[in-house]
Order: C-alpha cells, then structure tokens, then sequence
C-alpha cells in the first residue's frame, strides 16, 4: 500500500540530495539548481500531506512556492550575470568579496 | 498504485537528482533537473494534484528551466572545469545527507501516523479535487491577500532582475579588492 509517507520518504531524499549538491558544488549555476531541487522537495510534501488530508490548502502553498521560485531564479540568475560580468567567473570559491 | 510501480518512479527520480548534483556539466545538470521535475509532475499527478501537476511541467520544466540553460550559454562556460570541492568534504557531505535522508525515511516508513493521514493511501477525497475549480476557489477567498502580495512579489522581482542585469556604464571598471588585478 502506497500512501502519502511513501512520498514524503522520497519528499526527504530529494531534499538531501539537494543539501549535498549545495555544499559540495562550487558553480554557482549548479547550487542554485540544487536549490530548486529542495524546494521541489518541499513541494512533494505538501502535495503528499494535502492528498492525505483531502484539503485543498497544502496544493494552494505549492502554487504560492512556485511563483517564488519564479521570482527567485529570475532575480538569482540576473545576479549570477551581473557577478560573472564583473569577476568573470561562476566558482562560488572566488567570490570572496564580502568576506572580511 | 502498486508499490513496484512507486518504487520504479522513486528510483528514476533519486537517479536523475543525483545526475544534477554529479554531472561536471551544467548543461548536463540542467537536463537532469528538468527530467526530475517531469518526474515530480507524475508524482503529483498520482496524488490527484493536477493542476499543480500542470503548472509544475508549464512553469518550472518549461520557462524556469528555459532561464537556467539560457543563463548557462550566456555566461559561455568552456569546458566549464568544476573543480570538486575537497574530496573529503565530498564524502562526508554526501555520508551526511544519505544518513539524513535515510533517518527520516526510515521514521516515515516506520511508523506512517507521523504523515496527517498517512496510515492508508489518503482521505476520501470531494468530487474536483485538485482540480482547477478547487484550487482557485480556494486561492481567491481565503488566500486572496496572499495571492495579491505575490504579484507584488513578482513585479519587485521583475524590477530586480532588469536592473541588476543590464549593463551600466560603472561596469566598465570592474570592481576589484585591493591588491588584487582585475
């Protein structure tokens, strides 16, 4: 029997898939990905527990997920253009510049 | 559903996620990215979301993920040489993130009353459900300020992206730390 824990099992390893993606990559291109991949995750689990409640709202917070999603890769992106026009790179180990 | 059938998904989904975070190439990552979105849409599809399940395949497979692999060939990566952070990190990242995952699943799968409704395969569903009826009825009454703010959200975004984007006169000197050549 397949029910919601079975999709918040795999909700959990696709978001450690992403943690790891984070803290081993060094494109930055390539974290922000790993990023999406955890919010994608957490999206899995509100669509899982909505279907185990039979209440609409968890789909509702997925819908308000992805349109910040939207706005994070649009702003995210237009960040990793203006950094990689400046440094000519896309190592998040070069960007050192705030660090004191 | 029959668990093969999810098992099956689930492999193909963890496989192509592991191919977004291991594959050297950013092009090839993106590819594997937009292969786990699609994979999540049948997930939600299976959990009777279908309208998510249509806006999932719509917004992110399609114009998000278009933005990233636009963004990847605008910056012109050759070869691109991703240089693996310290291997042992590496490992230890990977060991912890394994162990996580595996934790909660285990308590997940475990004892399954932890998940609200996650004893059987789900509550009796209303007639619609996940439909696009429910949700926006749903979305414009009681989420109706949320809804608002979020297009707010987008315009600041919108403005954001554009301005930090475009190129300005000032990026004709680069910013530099002292001591160090441009």
């Amino acid at each position: 029997m397949v029910g919601p824990a079975h999709f918040m099992a795999l909700s959990a390893a696709l978001f450690f898939i992403g943690a790891a993606g984070v803290a081993t990559r060094r494109n930055i291109v390539v974290i922000f990905m790993s990023v999406e991949l955890m919010l994608n995750a957490a999206n899995l689990a509100f669509v899982a527990v909505a279907r185990g409640l039979g209440t609409m709202e968890g789909q509702v917070i997925v819908f308000f997920v992805m349109t910040l999603a939207a706005a994070e890769a649009a702003v995210g992106l237009a960040v990793i253009l203006a950094m990689f026009r400046n440094r000519q790179t896309v190592d998040a180990g070069e960007i050192s510049l705030l660090k004191w | 559903m029959s668990e093969l059938v999810f098992y099956l998904l689930a492999a193909i989904t963890v496989l192509c996620a592991l191919g977004v975070i291991t594959r050297p190439n950013p092009v090839h990552s993106a590819l594997f990215l937009v292969m786990t979105l699609f994979m999540l849409a049948v997930f939600y599809i299976i959990l009777e979301a279908h309208l998510v399940a249509a806006l999932q395949i719509i917004v992110y497979a399609g114009a998000v993920m278009v933005l990233f692999l636009f963004v990847i060939t605008l910056l012109n990566l050759k070869g691109d040489p991703d240089e693996p952070a310290h291997p042992l990190l590496r490992i230890v990242a990977y060991a912890v993130a394994a162990t996580l995952a595996a934790g909660v699943a285990i308590v997940l799968m475990g004892d399954a009353g932890v998940v609200p409704g996650g004893a059987g395969a789900g509550a009796v569903l209303a007639e619609g459900f996940g439909g696009t009826r429910a949700l926006a009825r749903i979305l414009f009454t009681d989420y109706l300020v949320a809804f608002e703010l979020t297009s707010v959200l987008l315009l600041v975004a919108v403005v954001g992206a554009v301005v930090l984007a475009q190129r300005e006169p000032v990026a004709e000197a680069p910013l530099t730390e002292t001591g160090e050549d441009a």
